[in-house]
C-alpha cells in the first residue's frame, strides 16, 4: 500500500492503494464516483473511459501509481465544459441511451474528439469511437449525437 | 414502497377501498427524487419532495400537481420504465411535464392479471399484456379526481372532462387542478375501470409521442443508478470464483492464505445448496470479501483451488461437431411436426436442394458484469438490491433460489430491482442474486456487493445454444415448392426420470416456416449430451433458426431461379396444405412488410449493384412480432465484409406508444444481430474456450450500418418491440453476401475465407 495524491474533477484527493489498483476502482470504491464504469478490465470496451490531462484514457488498465499529477477528469464533471456540456444535452436531444451503461464513456470519448476536432466526418468519428462497445447497438444516434454537438449536418454521409 | 430504510416513508392518505375489479389498492409510497427528468445537466439538490397522496399503488399525486407514477417492470435498456408510465399517464390525462416515474421493488402487489402480471423483462411481452391495464389504471384514476371535482361543484361526473392536469367544467367555466382535487379524490370509490371509456386514439397527447428515456439525463451526468452503482452502509466488496466446468466442486482450498493478504476481510468456501439441473444458481465456489473489490479479484491471483470437475469436464466442440455429423447420418430420434408425405415429393420432385447449417454458441454480455449487492442480516431477513430481469416466477427467479439456498422464506425477503446494464436475456437467471445473499450471509452478516469479472461473466453464462440443421427440399417441374425437411440436431441432458430433455432454448419450433406452408414437410430431431448452462438470448430460439431457415429459403428460391423475395410472397401466399394446421403467423401481416421492405429499399434495382455488392432479404415472426429486412452488404475480394444498410419494416400493431425507444429499439436489434454474425463460444475440457470482448466480438462504430426503420401501422393491439426485430437480420446479410459473392453462408460466426471472390 501507498499514499497518492491526484487531482480528480479539479479536486486534491489522497488514497491509500496498492501501486498496481487501476484508476477505475480508486474511483469506484474509493472516492465514490461510480460514473465511470467497469466493462471488461482489459481495456476493450471503453466503458471505463476518462480523460487524464484532456486525453481519452482507459481507467481500468491505468495503475494508480501512474496517474501522478495528471489532471483526471471523469463524467461526473464532464458537464462543467462547454464541449461536455453540449455532448450531454446532444446525448439527450437524439435520446441515445437504451441500458446506458456504456454511455458515460461514449460521452467522454466523444467529448475529447470535439475538444480536438470541432467538426468531425464520419471517419472521424469511427476513428475516435471505434473503441467504445455499446452492447445495445446505439451507434447510430451516437454519430448523429456527436454531429448535433458540433453542430454540422448529421447525415450519415458513408458509403451506401 | 418497501425501502422504507432508505427514504422516510410518508403516508398521508390510506384508502380503504378496493374497488374497481380489484383494480384500484389502497398503498403506500415514498417521496420520488423530482429532479428525475429535468431539463437541467448540472446536478443539482433536490428540491423538497411534495408531499403526495396515494390514489392507488401505481398512482400518487402531490397538492403542488407533481404526479408520481410507479414503473412496475424491470429496467434493462429496453424502455419499459418510460413506457408503461406513459400508458397511465395518457388516460390520466397527465400533464407529462408533472410526471416522476418511480421503480417498482419485486411485489407481489404489481403481478395480478388486471395490472398486467408477473414483473419481468422478457418475451417482448410488456407491451401486449399491459396495453390494456396500464391505460386501465389511468382512466380509473382520472375518473378519481372527476368524481372529486363533481361532488364539489355538485354537477353530474358526466358534464366534466379533463385537459392535461386539469378537471374541467365547462358550463360553469370552473377549471381545478389535479393537485387541488387530489385529497378529496383518495376518498371517492373508485370505479370499476372496466366501464370506463378509453380514449380515441386520434386524441393521445402521450401515446405516439417521443418521450426521452427517463434515466437518461441521470446517465449522461453519470449518477449511480445501476446495480453495480449500489451503495450500502458497512458493504464489503465481493468476488467470487466458480470451477471453470460447469457444476464441479470444490475439493481442496487455501482460504487461510488468501485471508491473510492485506485488505481481505474473509474467505471461505460456498457449498452449492440441492440439485440445480440447470446449473443456473449457487454453484460450489470460493469467496473472496475485502474492503474494495479491486482487492478482492487481485487477491484471487493467490488462490488455489482444486475441483472435482464432474461428469461434463472432457466436452468439447470438436466432440460436438462429430457427434453431430454421425447423428446427421443416422436415422432422427424423434419426429417434431410433419405435413404429407415428404419422403414421397422428394423421391418426385423434379429438383431436390440439400444444405446443413450450423450456428454456435453464444454468450450474452450484456456490458454491466453479473452483479448484486444483498444483505442477509441477522435478523433472518434478506435485502437484495439485484439488477435482474427476473425477480420471481419459476425456479430460477431471484426469490426461488434465496428462498432455498438460504432456507428463508419468502416474506423475509426484500428485492430492490436495479437498472440493469443491459439484460437480452443472461438476467432472467439469477446465480448472482443468490451468491450474494450467501456470501453476505456467510461473511457474518454484512451487506456485500459481489462484482464478476468479464470473464466470469464470459464461462459462466447460461449460452445460446449451437444447433445444426440438415435439410432437404424439393421442386416441382414448374419450379414450385413441394417438399421440405429438416433433421435437427441439439444438446440435452437427462431429465429426473432418466429421459433425455432438450435444453432451455435448444428447441427448433415444430411449426417453423414453411411447415404448414409447404404441401409436404417434416420437422426431425436428434439430441446429444450437453453439460453447458443455457437459457434465452434475445429473440431465443429465433436467432438462431431464423438464420437456418431464412437462409435455406434463398436456396431454394436461387435454385428455382426465382426472385427471393418474390419467391417468399409465393410461399406466404400458398394455401393451407391438406393436414395442417396453422397457428401463430398471419401470412397477411406478413406479406404486407415483405412487399414494402422491398420498395422501401429499393430491391427492384439491385441488378445494377456491382460485384462484391448484394442485397438480401428475410423475414421472421417472433413475439407476436413481423418483421421483414433487406441488407446490403459489401464484400471485399479478400471476403471481408460490412453491412453497408438496412432497411426493416415491423408490424407490432397499431401503435408505435414511444417512437423514440421503438425506432432504438429495431436499431439495437440490427447491430445485435450482425454481431452475432462474428461471435462464438467455444468449449474444451468441459470449459469455454473465450475470455473477453477481445475474442468475442462486439460490433463497433466503424462496422455499423446505416439503419431505416419503418413501422407499418395495422389495426391490431400494439406488441412488444425488444426481440422480433433481430432474427431476420441474420439471413438478410447471409443472403446479400451470396447475391454479392455466389458464396453462401452456412456456418456461423462467418468465416472471411469463404467469401472471396475473384
Amino acid at each position: 500500500m501507498a499514499t497518492y495524491t491526484i487531482n480528480v474533477n479539479g479536486k486534491t484527493e489522497t488514497v491509500e492503494a496498492d501501486p498496481a489498483m487501476p484508476l477505475l476502482w480508486v474511483l469506484r470504491d474509493k472516492l465514490g464516483l461510480v460514473g465511470t464504469k467497469f466493462g471488461c478490465g482489459v481495456a476493450s470496451c471503453g466503458a471505463c473511459t476518462v480523460h487524464l490531462d484532456g486525453k481519452v484514457t482507459r481507467a481500468c488498465i491505468t495503475q494508480v501509481s501512474t496517474v501522478g499529477a495528471q489532471r483526471v477528469t471523469t463524467i461526473e464533471a464532464i458537464g462543467e465544459t462547454p464541449k461536455g456540456q453540449a455532448v450531454q444535452k446532444a446525448w439527450l436531444d437524439v435520446d441515445v441511451m437504451q441500458c446506458g451503461y456504456c454511455q458515460a464513456g461514449q460521452v467522454m470519448a466523444a467529448t475529447a474528439l470535439l475538444n480536438t476536432n470541432p467538426a468531425p466526418s464520419d471517419a472521424d468519428i469511427d476513428a475516435a469511437m471505434q473503441g467504445n462497445a455499446c452492447r445495445c447497438g446505439t451507434y447510430k444516434r451516437i454519430r448523429e449525437a456527436i454531429k448535433t454537438a458540433a453542430g454540422v449536418d448529421t447525415k450519415d454521409k458513408r458509403e451506401v | 414502497m418497501a425501502d422504507g430504510n432508505i427514504v422516510t416513508s410518508r403516508r398521508f392518505f390510506l384508502l380503504a377501498s378496493a374497488a374497481g375489479g380489484g383494480l384500484l389498492l389502497s398503498g403506500c409510497m415514498t417521496p420520488a427524487d423530482t429532479t428525475d427528468g429535468a431539463p437541467v445537466l448540472a446536478a443539482e439538490p433536490a428540491p423538497p419532495p411534495a408531499p403526495v397522496v396515494d390514489l392507488n399503488i401505481f398512482v400518487a399525486i402531490s397538492p403542488e400537481g407533481t404526479i408520481r407514477i410507479v414503473a412496475k417492470n424491470p429496467e434493462i435498456g429496453q424502455g419499459i420504465k418510460t413506457m408503461l408510465p406513459m400508458l397511465v399517464a395518457e388516460e390520466l390525462d397527465a400533464d407529462w411535464s408533472k410526471v416522476v416515474i418511480e421503480q417498482a421493488d419485486a411485489d407481489a402487489k404489481y403481478t395480478a392479471q388486471t395490472m398486467g402480471g408477473g414483473q419481468i423483462a422478457g418475451g417482448s411481452f410488456a407491451t401486449p399484456q399491459h396495453w390494456g391495464p396500464m391505460r386501465q389504471i389511468g382512466a380509473g384514476t382520472r375518473h378519481m379526481l372527476i368524481q372529486a371535482a363533481a361532488a364539489r361543484l355538485g354537477k353530474p361526473v358526466e358534464e366534466f372532462t379533463t385537459e392535461p392536469s386539469i378537471v374541467v367544467h365547462a358550463a360553469s367555466n370552473t377549471r381545478i387542478p389535479y393537485g387541488d382535487l387530489v385529497v378529496d379524490a383518495a376518498k371517492v370509490t373508485p370505479p370499476d375501470v372496466a366501464t370506463l371509456k378509453m380514449k380515441d386514439p386520434k386524441d393521445y397527447r402521450i401515446i405516439g409521442k417521443p418521450m426521452r428515456n427517463w434515466d437518461s439525463p441521470k446517465i449522461v451526468r453519470g449518477e449511480a443508478i445501476f446495480g453495480i452503482d449500489q451503495k450500502v452502509e458497512g458493504m464489503k466488496f465481493a468476488y467470487f470464483e466458480k470451477c471453470p466446468v460447469f457444476g464441479g466442486k470444490v475439493l481442496t482450498t487455501n482460504t487461510d492464505e488468501i485471508k491473510a493478504l492485506p485488505g481481505i476481510v474473509d474467505c471461505f468456501v460456498v457449498k452449492q445448496v440441492g440439485d440445480l439441473p440447470t446449473k443456473m444458481g449457487l454453484l460450489d465456489g470460493v469467496a473472496i470479501v475485502a474492503n474494495d473489490w479491486w482487492t478482492a479479484k487481485n487477491a484471487a491471483t493467490k488462490l488455489k483451488i482444486t475441483w472435482d470437475e464432474g461428469v461434463s469436464k472432457d466436452e468439447s466442440t470438436t466432440q460436438y461437431d462429430a457427434k453431430a455429423a454421425e447423428l446427421a447420418k443416422a436415422a432422427p430420434m424423434s419426429n417434431l411436426s410433419k405435413v404429407g408425405d415428404v419422403d414421397a415429393a422428394l423421391k418426385g420432385a423434379a429438383k431436390t436442394i440439400e444444405a446443413s447449417y450450423v450456428y454456435p454458441f453464444l454468450v450474452h454480455a450484456p456490458l454491466e458484469p453479473m452483479n448484486c449487492t444483498a444483505h442477509a442480516k441477522a435478523d433472518g431477513t434478506v435485502e437484495v438490491w439485484a439488477p435482474t430481469q427476473r425477480p420471481d416466477m419459476g425456479a430460477n427467479g431471484a426469490f426461488t433460489l434465496i428462498q432455498n439456498a438460504l432456507g428463508v422464506t419468502k416474506d423475509k425477503i426484500t428485492i430492490h430491482m436495479v437498472r440493469a446494464g443491459g439484460g437480452f436475456g443472461r438476467r432472467l437467471d439469477n446465480d448472482y442474486a443468490v451468491e450474494a445473499a450467501a456470501i453476505s450471509k456467510q461473511a457474518g452478516n454484512i451487506p456485500i456487493k459481489l462484482i464478476w469479472t468479464r470473464e466470469q461473466d464470459v464461462q459462466h453464462d447460461p449460452y445460446r445454444p449451437g444447433g445444426y440443421h440438415n435439410f432437404k427440399a424439393g421442386l416441382d417441374k414448374d419450379n414450385n415448392l413441394v417438399a421440405l425437411s429438416n433433421h435437427f440436431i441439439t444438446f440435452g441432458r437427462p431429465n429426473a426420470t432418466g429421459a433425455m430433455a432438450v435444453l432451455a432454448s435448444a428447441t427448433s419450433p415444430p411449426q417453423e416456416f414453411p411447415a404448414n406452408y409447404v404441401p409436404n414437410h417434416s420437422y426431425n430431431q436428434s439430441v446429444m449430451m450437453g453439460g453447458m448452462p443455457t437459457g434465452p438470448l434475445r429473440a431465443p430460439t429465433s436467432n438462431a433458426v431464423c438464420f437456418a431457415h431464412q437462409s435455406f429459403i434463398d436456396e431454394i428460391a436461387h435454385a428455382a431461379g426465382k426472385d427471393p423475395l418474390a419467391f417468399r410472397l409465393e410461399l406466404l401466399n400458398l394455401p393451407v396444405p391438406a393436414g395442417a394446421n396453422r397457428t401463430g403467423m398471419n401470412a397477411d401481416r406478413m406479406k404486407d412488410v415483405v412487399r414494402i421492405v422491398g420498395e422501401r429499399s429499393g430491391w427492384a434495382n439491385r441488378a445494377s449493384l456491382p460485384k462484391g455488392t448484394g442485397m438480401g432479404v428475410a423475414f421472421y415472426f417472433s413475439h407476436q412480432g413481423y418483421f421483414a429486412q433487406v441488407a446490403k452488404v459489401k464484400v471485399a475480394q479478400n471476403g471481408s465484409w460490412r453491412v453497408l444498410k438496412v432497411w426493416s419494416v415491423g408490424d407490432v400493431g397499431s401503435q408505435i406508444i414511444n417512437p423514440f425507444n421503438a425506432h432504438n429499439q429495431v436499431e439495437g436489434s440490427i447491430v445485435d444481430g450482425i454481431s452475432e454474425m462474428h461471435q462464438k463460444i467455444t468449449f474444451d475440457k468441459g470449459r469455454t474456450v473465450q475470455t473477453n470482448f477481445y475474442d468475442m466480438p462486439l460490433l463497433r462504430m466503424d462496422y455499423a450500418p446505416q439503419i431505416d426503420s419503418h413501422f407499418h401501422i395495422t389495426s391490431f393491439n400494439p406488441t412488444g418491440l425488444g426481440e422480433p426485430a433481430l432474427p431476420p437480420v441474420l439471413p438478410a446479410v447471409a443472403n446479400a453476401m451470396f447475391a454479392a459473392t455466389g458464396k453462401r453462408i452456412r456456418t456461423l460466426p462467418v468465416a472471411q475465407a469463404e467469401l472471396r471472390w475473384t
